[in-house]
């Protein structure tokens, strides 16, 4: 749904701004990447502009904290309106490692709406090219939750109130079931 | 001078030749070295939570249901993939894997859930740790209720020719 959402609103190019609000710098550093000759964004369309107001798409670094969340909320209120936020790097994801001191708040979901996630510390340029992909609707997410249950092993539950005087021996009431 | 240079520079931009990668129609393999997301072998973990001891962004987590049940969560939201997990790990059951393309609509999408069964000993209802196949090769032909072979590994006096503290006094029989 949300893709077919994006098809239709984002048809053509996005223009992105780049906003981080805490973060280190390295995930800065890789969308920059992403926009050399080397990965070429420019052939989706994709610009960065200086502006919210001009922008389509949010990319967000770094942990919403205390001294920029005020700023961060201004800049998305300030994007017209069919607008994406992408969550780039751990920190704007889940917080980062530094999540429970005390300027950060959390991740960014906290402070605007989050549409993307792309996690990695920090992500490769490949991994954000294929963030912007699965939001264009080039190519489907790869992950999936797991869930693993181990198999019981078929131990009997030994406890005293099943044991019970047979004669000479011990019998154990309940064996047979196991 | 100035067109000699410009000149220079367009004849390196054409040597240069095509560098964009088409990615994601066409993908270069990763470096060796690459740590992505941690993959968790369920088969292989023996539930010592060591992983959730280690990880600095606090992202695995442990409940224990009942004595038997252990539940074993990575959220994978602020993992950094450092890799103390797989480092710290006994039983060589998480990999980290050479996974990046995780970019996602739900973060829920990054959870790994492992509901581990833990053993525990019949007589004191704790939990132990099955014997290491070096264990086992030592425990090879004796057993510890075999009274006599017991008795024959443990109270071996050999060692005990050159006694090298007097004031340790072993009684010998």
């Amino acid at each position: 749904m949300l893709k077919n959402l994006c098809q239709k609103m984002f048809g053509r190019s996005l223009w992105v701004y780049h906003a981080n609000s805490g973060g280190c710098n390295g995930c800065d550093i890789e969308v920059l990447n992403v926009l050399t000759p080397y990965y070429d964004v420019e052939r989706f369309g994709i610009k960065l502009v200086g502006s919210p107001r001009h922008a389509d798409v949010m990319l967000c670094q770094g942990p919403a904290m205390r001294s920029t969340a005020q700023a961060l909320r201004r800049a998305y209120e300030a994007m017209p309106a069919p607008k994406l936020v992408f969550a780039i790097g751990s920190c704007a994801c889940g917080g980062g490692i530094w999540f429970d001191s005390y300027p950060v708040i959390g991740p960014v979901e906290k402070v605007i709406p989050v549409n993307f996630y792309i996690p990695g510390c920090p992500p490769r340029p490949e991994a954000i090219i294929y963030g912007v992909a699965v939001a264009l609707g080039l190519v489907d997410k790869k992950t999936a939750p797991v869930e693993f249950k181990q198999v019981e092993l078929p131990i009997p539950q030994y406890h005293p109130s099943d044991l019970r005087e047979g004669g000479k021996f011990v019998v154990y009431e309940k064996l047979e079931k196991v | 001078m100035s067109l000699m240079s410009k000149l220079k520079e367009t004849a390196i931009c054409l040597g240069a030749g095509r560098v964009t990668l088409p990615y994601p129609a066409e993908t270069r393999p990763v470096p060796d070295q690459f740590r992505g997301r941690p993959i968790f072998d369920a088969t292989r973990c023996i539930g010592c939570a060591g992983c959730a001891n280690n990880c600095p962004a606090r992202e695995i987590l442990v409940f224990d249901v009942c004595q038997e049940v252990r539940i074993l969560k990575y959220l994978g939201r602020r993992c950094t993939y450092c890799g103390r997990c797989a480092d710290v790990c006994p039983e060589k059951a998480i990999k980290m894997s050479q996974e990046f393309e995780n970019a996602t609509p739900q973060i829920g999408d990054l959870h790994q859930g492992l509901e581990l069964f833990m053993s525990t000993c019949q007589r004191c209802g704790r939990c132990f740790k099955g014997p290491s196949i070096l264990e086992a090769l030592k425990m090879k032909g004796y057993r510890f209720d075999d009274l006599e072979n017991d008795r024959w590994i443990f109270r071996s006096n050999g060692y005990m020719k050159d006694p090298v503290a007097d004031d340790i006094h072993i009684e010998l029989d």
